[in-house]
């Protein structure tokens, strides 16, 4: 390896490319590593709003395991990713589907599901969410409409919990495009010829596209399950957490303990848990689905 | 007739993901009563005037104010991320050199770190500069190719132009950068406006850096602006105000989706990335 030979363009250095990406190997470090790195150190500290921060080793660690609050936002931050994940794989799979024809006026269709998921974000559209399920919002005139019981929806945990997935439920779109750019990759001969055989359509999604659509699958399964594990903005705003904590996730322990309390300390300590979580959910990820890491520029 | 149920399916799904939109523009002109007692998203005696409130907002600034704070902070964005991605890019789809594997190693790694434990050390070292409430933290983490996103997109796509290109023009007498200017630039161009279209909405959208970072409402960008409203609007106190800000922040975005959606949708596709 010592005397390797870089293989480069005439007239090019083999630090040329190394001095391309400059700009972003000193963003790793400085936006990543030092974040990453420092915030574990004052996870062993005790540093908040007054006195000097003193080095306390595991003692967050322990406070966290111990403390009922943190337990309960994992719960309900690991229960909203197991119920959303996979929800919203199997509904931007299923609309993927339905798109992947030649029909006419499709396009119009494909920007009706993807426009939601790059509004979604947007407070303007999550100040629309609440009011959706306010006590004569748009949600309980419909199911009168239907002659259902209007619900109190802020009032109990599953409901709360609701309003949130389908929130995230409602923007499917971005998950659905790489789904749908995935499909239009299947070379239409793989299907005529199993028609040929005298393979059935549904028979034919499970032989033919579900093995070759692995790979997008987890792609999308690791995105969503890392941002639904992040979630923040939409129970911060849309019911603050309640009732009763029950739409509390990890995401806002973090913020209330650093941006209201001042304990600085503390919060890294619990941001670093759920690093830590997120990370043990994707490996297991990895090791479920038969997968090892192996990526290659 | 298969065609006609996939039809209607879609007609379906397509209805529950427009209408809560249709609800709000529709609820924005109805009085309070009327917004909490109808389904139906036209309204019987719409109400423009109410739009004159919103604009004014109840903060001491006009929306116009807010406007201009979120587009102070995507320009210099939007400029930054595309040049050093552009960059970064071009070197690892193009060129050899050492610690290549580990720099992509890298690459990825920083693509799936969740922000969440980056951006409390990263608001005390901003403040210890001196530098929270200005656009600084917002706009200059753009300058390192922060999105890696938008690097993988680039290099997908560059790969996909013929290395003969490059050749040649290196017989022409182009040196690296010259290359990168002259041939590539103009074929990742529908990357460059995805790159663009994205850092937009995304800034437009994004709700907890700002939070963090900037503490004086005459700096607020539009997101931080809704939700002191959203908040400062007590219940059954006009609702529709409210909503008609709402209406007025998802303008601009609607706006810059529609205006670049034939271009960009390929360049999503080509690279895989999403809203």
């Amino acid at each position: 390896m010592k005397n390797r030979t870089y293989h480069n363009p005439v007239g090019v250095g083999k630090y040329t490319g190394l001095l391309l990406i400059s700009p972003f190997l000193a963003g790793a470090l400085l936006l990543t590593l030092y974040p990453f790195v420092s915030s574990f150190i004052l996870g062993l500290t005790d540093c908040g709003l007054i006195g000097q921060p003193e080095l306390i080793g595991l003692e967050n660690y322990r406070e966290i395991l111990s403390s009922r609050e943190f337990l309960q936002s994992a719960g309900v931050t690991l229960r909203y990713a197991a119920i959303l994940v996979p929800l919203k794989l199997i509904v931007s799979l299923g609309v993927a589907l339905l798109l992947n024809i030649e029909l006419k006026g499709i396009g119009a269709y494909r920007t009706a599901f993807y426009i939601p998921s790059i509004l979604g974000a947007n407070l303007a559209v999550v100040i629309m969410w609440q009011f959706l399920f306010t006590s004569g919002g748009l949600a309980n005139q419909l199911l009168k409409l239907f002659g259902a019981q209007p619900a109190g929806w802020y009032g109990d945990s599953a409901h709360a919990t609701a309003i949130i997935i389908l929130l995230r439920l409602w923007e499917f779109g971005s998950a659905m495009v790489i789904f749908l750019s995935a499909l239009r990759d299947i070379p239409r001969e793989y299907h005529e010829a199993a028609k040929v055989d005298g393979c059935g359509s549904i028979r034919g999604f499970f032989a033919i596209t579900l093995p070759l659509l692995k790979d997008v699958i987890f792609l999308n399964l690791i995105l969503q399950t890392i941002s639904a594990l992040q979630e923040f903005n939409a129970p911060y705003m849309i019911t603050g957490g309640g009732p009763m904590g029950s739409t509390t996730t990890v995401g806002m322990v973090i913020y209330d303990e650093m941006f209201r309390y001042h304990n600085a300390g503390y919060a890294n300590a619990v941001s670093w848990t759920l690093f830590v979580t997120i990370t043990a959910v994707v490996l297991l990820l990895f090791k479920v689905t038969g997968r090892i890491r192996k990526e290659q520029p | 007739m298969k065609k006609l149920l996939r039809y209607l399916i879609l007609t379906v799904i397509a209805a529950v993901m427009i209408y809560p939109l249709l609800w709000l523009v529709g609820a924005s002109l109805k009085s309070n009563d009327e917004i909490f007692s109808s389904a139906w998203f036209i309204p019987k005696n719409p109400d423009f005037s109410v739009y004159i409130g919103a604009w004014k907002t109840v903060t001491p600034y006009t929306m116009g104010h807010y406007f201009l704070n979120t587009f102070l902070i995507i320009l210099p964005k939007t400029i930054f991320a595309v040049i050093s991605s552009v960059l970064v890019a071009y070197g690892f789809a193009r060129f050899d050199f050492p610690l290549k594997k580990l720099s992509f190693a890298l690459l990825m790694g920083t693509m799936f770190m969740p922000s969440i434990v980056t951006v409390m050390p990263m608001y005390i070292l901003w403040s210890r500069l001196g530098l929270l409430d200005t656009y600084i933290p917002l706009t200059l983490p753009a300058l390192f190719a922060a999105e890696g996103s938008f690097v993988f997109m680039l290099i997908q796509f560059m790969k996909g132009i013929p290395k003969e290109f490059d050749e040649a023009a290196r017989i022409d007498g182009c040196g690296a950068l010259r290359t990168l200017f002259y041939i590539l630039l103009p074929c990742i161009k529908p990357v460059v406006v995805s790159i663009t279209v994205f850092t937009f909405l995304w800034t437009m959208n994004d709700f907890l850096t700002p939070l963090i970072m900037i503490s004086s409402v005459e700096k607020y960008p539009l997101s931080l602006a809704l939700r002191l409203s959203a908040d400062s609007t007590g219940d059954g106190y006009e609702q529709n105000r409210v909503l008609a800000m709402s209406v007025i922040g998802l303008i601009p975005s609607v706006a810059v989706f529609g205006l670049a959606q034939k271009k960009f949708v390929s360049g999503i596709t080509a690279g895989g990335l999403s809203g």
